[in-house]
């Protein structure tokens, strides 16, 4: 089995980006995959807890805690998250912060990358 | 081991956050070795194409109008960390921009290296030699 890293810059509301990308997250894990997620710009919003589910927007919450309970790192963007003002204390239980950095490392290691850049 | 990966960006400055993110995470490189084993490293390349080509201009105001760092600072500090710095000459002709426009050195701040003009085909073969592509 391999590796899969996405990288993805799109907000959670707003468009169907964050969707698609955590869906491929699903499918890879479920055929066995590693899989990494790096959320940078409007995409660390994903990383906020307490995300009230409405029927006409994206809600995610609950498909990210089944991907880090499975073993997925999903991981934000600490500067953006923070500019956002989205803190450590707000964050979804094993989501991780990190600088840039961890995403090219993620890059480096995995077999392929699938990056998603803003609207 | 060096893998290569390849920055693209092909959006305007400042309409969204996209181009000042991947020139973020080209410059990220870096510092990459502390997640890695000795011997191993990133290889950036960063390059501008279509509307991409726009971030390039020199003497951006963001900082007087927005309060924020200029998309040029970033490539400045892109060229400073010594990041191949590739800009499509084709779309900067499109744009009926010419050179003494685009940011091609950042003497100003002690960097070595320059932008490179280069036409569309030579980003094609830099993507091509890359592991892995950031494209936003």
């Amino acid at each position: 089995m391999g590796k899969l890293t996405i990288g993805c810059f799109s907000s959670l509301v707003g468009s169907m980006t964050l969707d698609f990308a955590v869906k491929l997250a699903e499918a890879a894990r479920k055929k066995g995959h590693d899989v990494d997620v790096w959320l940078s710009g409007n995409g660390t919003m994903l990383a906020k807890k307490g995300q009230r589910s409405f029927k006409d927007y994206s809600a995610l919450e609950k498909t990210i805690t089944e991907l880090i309970a499975d073993g997925s790192n999903v991981v934000a963007c600490e500067a953006c998250a923070e500019a956002r003002g989205i803190h450590k204390e707000d964050l979804i239980s094993g989501l991780g912060i990190k600088s840039a950095d961890w995403y090219l490392a993620s890059c480096f290691s995995a077999d392929r990358v699938v990056h998603i850049g803003g609207e | 081991m060096i893998k290569k990966i390849a920055f693209v960006v092909d959006k305007m400055p400042y309409k969204s956050e996209s181009s000042r993110l991947t020139l973020t995470h080209a410059i990220a490189s870096q510092t990459v070795e502390i997640h890695l084993d000795d011997g191993d490293n990133v290889e950036p390349v960063l390059a501008f194409i279509g509307e991409g080509v726009l971030n390039c201009l020199k003497n951006q105001k963001a900082s007087e109008v927005y309060g924020v760092t200029t998309l040029e600072s970033h490539i400045k500090n892109a060229l400073l960390t010594d990041i191949k710095l590739l800009i499509c000459e084709e779309d900067v002709k499109k744009y009926g921009l010419t050179e003494d426009q685009i940011i091609m050195d950042a003497e100003d701040i002690g960097a070595d290296i320059t932008s490179e003009l280069v036409p569309f085909s030579e980003i094609m073969s830099a993507m091509e030699l890359a592991d892995h592509i950031v494209y936003s």
